[in-house]
């Protein structure tokens, strides 16, 4: 079984973030570079599955600029068994359109059984990479799962929502997105860290993919028209008691959708 | 209003220091350590410190709140969340990060292993003592030990699967070790029997671990009187079965724990050894320099405490003055953060200088550690070991000052919720207070400093050593103006260092008790100047690298320093070199 794992490096979301407003795309330096939380949950799922599972290999693929290899590496020292990194100058400011494209040709030459996802990013929040690439690849999606069981030849889990709870199973290949009701990461180990050096990553540009340029640039791209700052925030609302405050605060709740 | 304590690790500060100001890459260089090259060192620190800021740092509180209870069954029982922070420790294996590969460790300079402890003592001092007491354990047996023994028991204990303790005082051997009473009996087949009553020790007994390795000082029948006569022993909790597997109880028991000042965490055992089987480390009588194997390192270790303890106090208080409005400071039209007035400032400074200062020094302290043990040349290791003999009693006794200085400060910056325990910064004060305390009180270093170390080779080691730092005022010289008053600041104190060790090498023989008076203003002056010349070679560095930011703030905390703390030392040059005659002119009824 290979499980292969989709990580994106992302700005730590305790540190600010800022939005370049010329290019309308996220400032990645402002920030400390981490490995987005909910793939490493994504992540300690499929290493608890190789926990159990002896013969199970974990690969961890990420597409991002040159110092993406360092949640590579993080991902490696927890236990995943190698890597693929996308790295191509022509990616930068990549939409979901040519993210799901590279991804999916890199997927192909790796070889899958299940990918692991996470089901939305922390900086781009777009949440559709893994469905293009479930088409792109003709491949079973099951999205936004609270918790998930792998066998051999199928997975299964729970989607949750407002009124109610599906359980959804798929055959092998497929891909799965995980949300946040997956636990928490296992720590990186002293042995792991070390160990983690010498697993192997493979470094490929898009041209190794089979995907040459004027393809990428002949797809429709997503185009920011605009990026505004935004507006800071304004003092609080006060509300004087002076016998009609129980009716204001309902009429401020009401109007501000509050309620 | 509680203030979580949120440890932010600071590798970036101590990556600086290893690369910049202690030559760590030197180190790396070194046969042996190819694979702690300074990259993988520091991935090691983001994620150790990412581990004790998550893992360790949240049992704090509840350490200091329930503390470490002694059941009626005589067993002790830690507080929530140490088993299962402990068990993660165990597991990520950062204890084994600076021991021997032969045993399981990692084989890292002592520098990183120093620094893992800084990280875990910040997190949470009283839990971190049962990984440094463990540490202290491996190394008698890893010099003195013989094989059988090593084997028996160093694997387990490199893990932390296995924890030690350190067992040397008795209700009258504090101080004076030597006067220690417990009974080492041999019987005949190679054990002894072990009775006697041993007090304060730290993690005596516990849940964290299945076994507890006790290390027990004691006499053997016959034995010479004084430290003389003292022999080391290895006594296991269980008995170990020849397959390794745990076997009978060994009879040392729990007859009761202390109700402490701080560090509630962490439970300091009365423990009673009733013919309780232990295994000779070494040879008879030679207990004694066993322990001083032991003592650098451990001093050493308890200096770093002040620091991290320090760092931790600090961190919170720069949080609170950050966030606590108070009136306007000048020129402010809205109430102000206390952050804006210059007195808090002033707190905040000398804190943020204090503990640069003190870290360059306990890393330079451990990098002479790694030169001592694994330079090719014998000259090099030998120097490396006095400059680590003449900086121990330093680290351990200006660390520890500081360490209470420094958090004393941090409540302060808090007014009266700083003295209300549920701001949690109330627990920084009592929990470090110890540190000046034991393994050596910060008086014993003094003497040790000045009875002991001066004297090597007849006064040249010092000597070379302050030649050393005088070293800096060249660079300092070609460094701009900027740099010229923590150049002249230095080269002034450095001077009056220099007159105060005179006075010491002039007097001292002739009158060894007027120089011991002036011992600790004279180890404190030693505090100041090292940490001087530590934060202007800091500076120099930052400049060098070029990264504008770096630089201002490697030169700014250098310039504090150097302007407004190191002056103090001239200060107590009249104190150092005054004698005994004050000290003993009043007879103790009239004290």
């Amino acid at each position: 079984m290979r499980i292969v794992v989709l990580v994106k490096q992302v700005p730590d979301t305790s540190d600010v973030r800022k939005l370049d407003l010329n290019t309308g795309l996220l400032d990645r330096d402002a920030g400390e570079p981490i490995v987005d939380e909910i793939n490493e949950r994504g992540l300690e799922a499929a290493l608890r599955y190789k926990d159990d599972n002896k013969g199970t290999e974990v690969v961890v693929l990420s597409m991002g600029p040159e110092n993406a290899i360092k949640s590579i590496r993080k991902a490696l020292s927890m236990g995943a068994d190698s890597g693929v990194h996308i790295v191509d100058d022509s990616l930068a400011g990549a939409d979901a359109l040519v993210t799901s494209l590279a991804i999916s040709k890199a997927l192909e030459r790796t070889g899958y059984d299940l990918v692991v996802a996470g089901n939305e990013s922390t900086d781009g929040n777009g949440g559709i990479v893994p469905a293009m690439i479930s088409e792109r690849l003709g491949i079973p999606l099951l999205g936004f799962l609270v918790n998930m069981e792998i066998t051999e030849a199928q997975v299964s889990g729970e989607r949750q929502g407002d009124d109610g709870t599906a359980n959804v199973h798929a055959g092998l290949p497929a891909i799965v997105t995980v949300t946040e009701r997956f636990d928490y990461a296992r720590f990186p180990n002293f042995k792991g860290i070390m160990t983690a050096k010498r697993k192997p990553v493979d470094t490929v540009t898009l041209a190794e993919l089979g995907v040459d340029a004027a393809e990428v640039s002949s797809l429709d791209r997503t185009e920011v028209i605009s990026a505004v700052e935004r507006p800071a925030r304004t003092a609080g609302t006060k509300i004087d008691d002076d016998g009609t405050a129980a009716a204001t605060l309902v009429e401020y709740l009401a109007t501000n959708r509050l309620v | 209003m509680a203030v979580m304590s949120q440890y932010q690790p600071p590798v970036k500060d101590i990556a600086f220091l290893l690369e910049h100001v202690v030559g760590y890459p030197d180190i790396a260089a070194l046969p042996g350590f190819e694979h702690a090259d300074l990259d993988t060192v520091v991935g090691i620190l983001e994620e150790c410190g990412d581990f004790m800021a998550k893992v360790v740092a949240p049992t704090n509180r509840a350490g200091d709140e329930e503390g470490a209870r002694w059941q009626p069954d005589g067993s002790v029982v830690t507080p929530t969340g140490f088993k299962e922070a402990y068990q993660q420790y165990v597991d990520a294996g950062w204890g084994s990060v600076p021991l021997p590969e032969e045993f399981g460790g990692g084989g890292f300079p002592r520098t990183i292993g120093l620094i893992i402890q800084e990280m875990m003592m910040s997190a949470n001092m009283a839990f971190s003592l049962c990984p440094l007491l463990t540490q202290g354990a491996i190394e008698a047996l890893l010099h003195y030990g013989n094989d059988e023994l090593k084997q028996r028991y160093l694997p387990k204990m490199v893990t932390g699967e296995w924890a030690g303790t350190m067992n040397l005082t008795e209700p009258q051997a504090g101080s004076d070790v030597g006067a220690l009473t417990t009974k080492a009996v041999p019987r005949g087949d190679g054990t002894y029997a072990i009775s006697g009553q041993k007090i304060y020790i730290t993690f005596g007994d516990h849940d964290l671990s299945e076994q507890i390795v006790h290390l027990v000082l004691a006499r053997t029948p016959g034995a010479p009187e004084g430290t003389r006569g003292i022999s080391c022993f290895i006594v296991p909790k269980f008995l170990v079965n020849q397959d390794g597997s745990l076997g009978d109880r060994n009879p040392v028991h729990t007859v009761s724990i202390e109700h402490k000042m701080g560090i509630h965490g962490s439970p300091t055992c009365v423990l009673s050894y009733e013919e309780a089987t232990g295994y000779l480390i070494g040879e008879e009588n030679k207990g004694m320099r066993i322990m001083f194997v032991m003592m650098n390192s451990a001093r050493l270790s308890v200096g770093t405490q002040g620091l991290a303890v320090a760092e931790l106090a600090y961190q919170q208080s720069l949080e609170y003055a950050k966030e606590r409005r108070q009136g306007r400071a000048i020129g402010a039209t809205e109430d102000s953060p206390i952050i804006d007035f210059p007195d808090v400032r002033r707190m905040l400074m000398t804190q943020k200088a204090s503990i640069a200062a003190l870290r360059a020094l306990m890393l330079l302290n451990a990098s002479y550690v790694d030169h001592s043990l694994h330079e090719p040349d014998e000259d090099a290791r030998k120097r490396a070991d006095e400059i680590v003999g003449l900086l121990t009693p330093i680290c351990k006794s200006f660390g520890t000052d500081l360490g209470n200085e420094l958090t004393s400060l941090a409540l302060q910056i808090h007014g009266g919720m700083g003295y209300i325990e549920e701001t949690g910064v109330a627990q920084h004060v009592r929990d470090v207070r110890i540190a000046a305390i034991y393994e050596g009180t910060n008086g014993i270093q003094a003497a040790d400093l000045v009875g002991r170390k001066l004297g090597v080779r007849g006064g040249a080691s010092v000597r070379e050593f302050l030649a050393t730092m005088r070293e800096v005022d060249g660079q300092l010289a070609d460094a701009g103006e900027q740099f010229a008053s923590m150049r002249a600041e230095l080269k002034t104190q450095l001077d009056a260092l220099e007159q105060a060790t005179m006075w010491i090498f002039q007097n001292g023989m002739s009158d060894p008790n007027a120089a011991l008076a002036g011992s600790s203003p004279y180890l404190r002056m030693w505090g100041l100047c090292t940490g001087a010349w530590l934060l202007a070679r800091a500076a120099l560095a930052g400049q060098a690298t070029g990264d504008p930011e770096v630089a201002e703030t490697q030169l700014v905390l250098a310039r504090f320093f150097a302007e407004q703390i190191l002056p103090q030392c001239s200060g107590l040059l009249p104190a150092v070199t005054a004698g005994a005659r004050d000290l003993f002119a009043l007879d103790a009824s009239q004290l």
